[in-house]
């Protein structure tokens, strides 16, 4: 199937271009919905992965979330309505609902509509992106995001390339703008050996990060091979096979970077 | 042992000084006392003090003594003397040593015989272990005391020995004892035993008045073995130097006399469930006083604790190892109830019960006691993140909603085993056990007969013909077959409790109980999950039967997705509920022994694998031999949408159709919580306050990885102290069988991704 990841991620990102902007916004195409505590914001959330993604990380856990096509299709009221079953647990538990992916931005209108949604219902709204496409996330879904838990995942523009298919540029600026605009920020940066452990290259993603006004938190996340039966349940070969799981004085060692520039690094 | 007789200290206005408060003086009255008297705390854990010297010595001596316990089964057992409250001389682990004192026997961890339930329960435990039974003992019980186990046989009908032969009611307290019973033992240190003993008095004489009908006769009786049960609690208290004649004066004394109170009650009562009620707030009341007079130190107050809650931890009792496999590592259900708000709104939270789980830090965690927070959002702050650090840190505490208990058993409720609310002192239950709904599921497909042994055990009715099984027709089916089960059942225990009181009637406890009392018959169901998922299965997928050749359907294709309960979806949890409500309606057609009030828990302890193993194949798609799922929780691996979309499924379970319990065991891994301990806490501070808003009943919290269990399975020796909640109380992983040690493990981990 997609032996070649990033022609997989042009035709995705051709197909986002053709529909995902322009089509209908009360429509989106859904992967699963979960409650999970502690990982994708604070408190228990109601975490909505959405189908499609434009970027192909080599250690991406979710290979069936990239494709918008693989999804099931829902409209906002029904998964509004999902949440709703949900919304007292929630803010009692301190929590909220994450939009998460895939990459909810392919689908800003479905994904914008959700968060304002969730807004009036008074839940604490999170908005999970690689930020490649946060050009695509207008003021006005951001006015809807309580929080943005943005994936950095190389500061070195060729590791990016080589690691996502995409561009580094965009996720930077978005960062950038985040910040201007005033909302909060968890930056999480994914550990892979040989990959992202470049202490130059993570020294350098510090600094910037550091400069932003609302990153409160910087979340190094060792890489793990827990996808591996996914790509083998659809018959991809999983490129980061064979690289192992950062050792623990080598997660200890980048944290430790993240701190010394002042962050709040765990 | 420092607590010295003293005859000459009668003086209330000594042993009650600066207490203040009206009723509960010239009433018993406990709960009037503490309202009047506690001090709540609102603060943090900061002032906690760890482990002394002497406690560290203290429980080393025990630990050592564990593995060789462990390896055996028991210790050391007297086979040649029935445990009375006054059988045994005094015992100790080490008398210079000890704070608190009293043994059940003459030496740590030797445990006792008490034939009055049953002789063959204690036969088969002797020669279990290798030992012989005594033949004095043997002709005792069997030529010249009949026993309770005696009396529930000569009355069981045909039917109901069948039901239980089959398996369809199990686990029934038919050949030991009842348990479930929480005397008010703070009441032995507040008043004395002279004082119980007049107010008994006075209750006899009130009962002099009227006609001798058998009820009064019965109470008239029962009330004079109370006052028997009393004085032998003064007599064995005597034999440690206390006397508990009079009130305590002390804090000291306080958790002392306590103590004995209830050590009487475990050396006459080899209860399933011996609980303790509600004491920690109680005893801070003398903690306080005596620290505000300078008698003590936070040290010593720590320390006063932690030796009680030693002599907690070495309950025991003789049982066999087929009674072990059903209830699971050897528990005793040593229940204390913490926390909770006032029905004024004050939190019942004080230093005390801070101390209580300190325990599981300065002796290290255990399943006993089961310390059991009453929770509530509107809990102190720092109480709650204190309890959340150490279920993270221990697994080793279960959560109850006290928002859903307060205005039913008001805010002096204990929790009896592991989700049994009763207000201390004024409500006992008749335990019931259970009955297996997925069973009975099976006996309506094939017309009463057993899936298994193919045996005709309901009345035989029509079986289910169809290729398919067609939702209508089951549904009525089953109705049908629940009809005569519950007849069955509250029949059965209805003789269980007749002859239990007759042969075995908890003398002790019940003297710490109010005349009357209020009495409950407590049924339960297993296999909820099973069978509201083979209902889904029928009614929203397809289930082809696959007979045998004497036409017993023994299989089933489970065609097409099913919603299943555990998901928040109401198309499947309203076929729980509608279940829950069902079987309690027809509870409560049948007339009950001292008209009891007809209660039903959905809780199963770890007996859910004994009852998979002896159930077949389910239209749920479950493989015979399989476990059920424990208590009220979704079947492993079909709660999709992570913990807290299982735990809503279990919340709108309605409390008052289950006011014996409700039980929910959650397992999940650190990273499941959160990446920083201190967000850990906090997410699950949450996730319980979400859960008791949403009214939820009970949790459990394991917080544990699966690597961690694997390798205690390979490596016990390296693991003494692993504590898992399983169902309603806490087991050391260790002690369960393998099969069991897989079931814990099997069950959905709630981890992150």
């Amino acid at each position: 199937m997609n032996a070649q990841p990033t022609a997989a991620a042009r035709s995705e990102r051709a197909r986002a271009a053709a529909g995902g902007r322009g089509g209908e916004g009360s429509t989106g195409s859904v992967h699963s919905w979960d409650l999970a505590t502690g990982v994708d914001g604070p408190g228990t959330r109601f975490t909505l992965f959405t189908s499609g993604c434009p970027l192909r990380c080599l250690y991406c856990h979710n290979p069936d979330t990239w494709r918008m096509r693989d999804g099931r299709s829902m409209t906002v009221d029904q998964v509004v309505a999902e949440i709703a079953k949900y919304r007292d647990f929630l803010r009692a538990a301190g929590g909220g609902v994450t939009i998460s992916g895939g990459e909810p931005l392919l689908q800003p209108d479905f994904t914008g509509e959700i968060l304002r949604r969730c807004t009036e219902m008074g839940l604490h709204t999170a908005l999970d992106t690689s930020g490649y496409l946060g050009a695509r996330a207008d003021d006005e879904l951001l006015s809807h995001t309580n929080l943005v838990l943005l994936d950095i995942k190389s500061f070195d523009a060729g590791t990016y390339r080589s690691l996502t298919g995409g561009k580094l540029a965009p996720t930077l600026s978005f960062a950038t703008r985040l910040s201007r605009l005033g909302i909060r920020t968890w930056v999480r940066y994914v550990l892979v050996p040989g990959w992202t452990d470049d202490p130059a290259a993570i020294d350098g993603l510090a600094q910037f990060i550091a400069g932003l006004d609302e990153v409160e938190r910087v979340s190094v996340l060792p890489f793990h091979k827990l996808g591996a039966p996914k790509y083998e349940a659809l018959g991809i070969p999983f490129p980061l096979a064979n690289t192992p799981p950062p050792n623990a004085e080598t997660t200890a060692r980048v944290r430790a970077q993240f701190r010394a520039h002042g962050l709040r690094a765990d | 042992m420092t607590v010295v007789a003293q005859t000459d200290g009668r003086d209330l206005a000594q042993q009650w000084r600066s207490f203040v408060g009206e009723r509960w003086r010239s009433h018993i009255d406990v709960r009037d006392f503490v309202q009047a008297n506690y001090t709540p705390y609102e603060g943090g854990d900061g002032f906690l003090t760890g482990p002394t010297e002497r406690t560290r010595a203290v429980w080393a001596k025990l630990t050592a003594l564990f593995p060789e316990e462990r390896r055996k089964g028991i210790l050391d057992v007297d086979a040649a003397t029935p445990s009375t409250i006054t059988s045994h001389a005094p015992g100790y682990i080490d008398r210079d040593l000890e704070l608190i004192v009293g043994l059940q026997t003459d030496a740590p961890l030797r445990r006792a015989i008490m034939p009055g339930g049953g002789l063959r329960m204690v036969e088969n435990g002797l020669r279990a272990y290798g030992y012989e039974p005594d033949p004095f003992v043997q002709r005792v019980f069997s030529t010249y005391r009949k026993t309770h186990n005696d009396g529930v046989f000569d009355a069981y009908t045909p039917q109901m020995r069948a039901a239980r032969k089959a398996g369809i009611i199990t686990g029934l307290p038919d050949a030991y004892g009842r348990g479930r019973i929480i005397g008010d033992y703070r009441r032995v240190a507040l008043y004395g035993v002279d004082r119980l003993i007049a107010d008994k008095r006075d209750a006899v004489a009130g009962l002099a008045e009227q006609p001798s009908t058998e009820p009064v006769i019965r109470d008239r009786e029962e009330i004079a073995e109370q006052i028997r049960a009393l004085n032998e609690l003064k007599e064995m208290a005597a034999g440690y130097g206390c006397d508990v004649s009079r009130p305590a004066r002390n804090a000291h004394e306080a958790v002392q006399w306590l103590y004995l109170a209830y050590l009487a009650a475990v050396k006459e009562q080899n209860g399933a469930a011996m609980s303790l009620g509600r004491t920690s707030t109680f005893l801070d009341v003398y903690l306080q006083r005596d620290l505000a007079e300078g008698r003590i130190d936070e040290v010593r107050a720590q320390e006063l604790i932690d030796d009680f809650v030693i002599k907690l931890r070495i309950v025991r009792f003789l049982r066999t190892p087929e009674y072990d496999q059903l209830f699971s590592g050897d528990p005793t259900w040593v229940t204390e109830s913490i926390g909770g708000i006032g029905t004024d709104g004050r939190p019942l939270v004080t230093r005390t019960s801070f101390r209580f789980l300190h325990t599981l830090y300065n002796l290290g965690p255990a399943p006993e006691p089961n310390l059991t927070i009453m929770w509530s959002p509107q809990l102190p702050r720092g109480f709650k993140e204190f309890c959340a650090r150490v279920s993270i840190d221990t697994s080793s505490i279960q959560y109850e909603s006290d928002d859903l208990m307060r205005p039913r058993t008001g805010d002096d409720t204990a929790i009896a085993c592991c989700v049994s609310a009763m207000a201390v002192g004024k409500q006992m239950q008749f335990f019931g056990a259970r009955v297996n709904l997925a069973k009975a599921l099976l006996y309506a497909i094939n017309g009463g007969r057993d899936e298994v042994s193919g045996e005709q055990i309901a009345p035989a009715t029509t079986p289910l013909t169809g290729e398919y099984l067609e939702y209508e027709e089951l549904a009525a089916a089953f109705d049908r077959t629940l009809d005569w089960l519950t007849e069955t059942y509250v029949n059965a225990l209805n003789v269980i409790h007749f002859m239990h009181d007759k042969y075995a009637y908890e003398r002790l406890e019940m003297a710490l109980h109010d005349h009357p009392v209020h009495r409950t018959m407590a049924c339960g169901i297993a296999g909820l999950s099973v069978a509201a998922d083979s209902l889904s299965a029928v009614r929203y997928g397809r289930v082809k039967v696959i007979r045998d050749d004497t036409g017993l359907a023994v299989d089933y294709v489970t065609e097409g997705d099913y919603p299943a309960y555990g998901n928040n979806d109401d198309r499947a949890d309203t076929l729980a509920v509608d279940l829950v409500r069902s079987f309690m309606e027809k509870i409560r057609r049948h007339p009950t022994y001292r008209d009891a009030e007809h209660t039903q828990s959905v809780l199963t302890i770890t007996s859910n694998v004994v009852y998979g193993k002896h159930t077949g194949n389910t239209p749920d798609g479950r493989r015979a031999g399989q476990p059920f799922a424990p208590g009220a929780n979704p079947m492993n691996g079909r709660d999709l949408h992570g913990m807290a979309a299982s735990a809503l499924s279990v919340a709108k379970i309605p409390y008052d159709q289950a006011r014996d319990g409700i039980s929910l065991t959650s397992t999940i891994t650190p990273d499941g919580l959160g990446r920083r301990a201190d967000e850990r806490a906090s997410n699950l501070v949450g996730l319980l306050d979400a859960y008791v808003a949403s009214g939820g009943f009970h949790m459990n919290v394991n917080v544990l990885d699966r690597d961690t269990l694997e390798d205690a399975m390979e490596h016990p020796e390296n693991y003494p102290n692993l504590t898992v909640r399983v169902s309603g109380y806490a087991v050391n992983f260790v002690r369960l069988t393998r099969e069991q040690q897989r079931d814990v493990i099997s069950r959905t981990f709630h981890g992150a991704a």
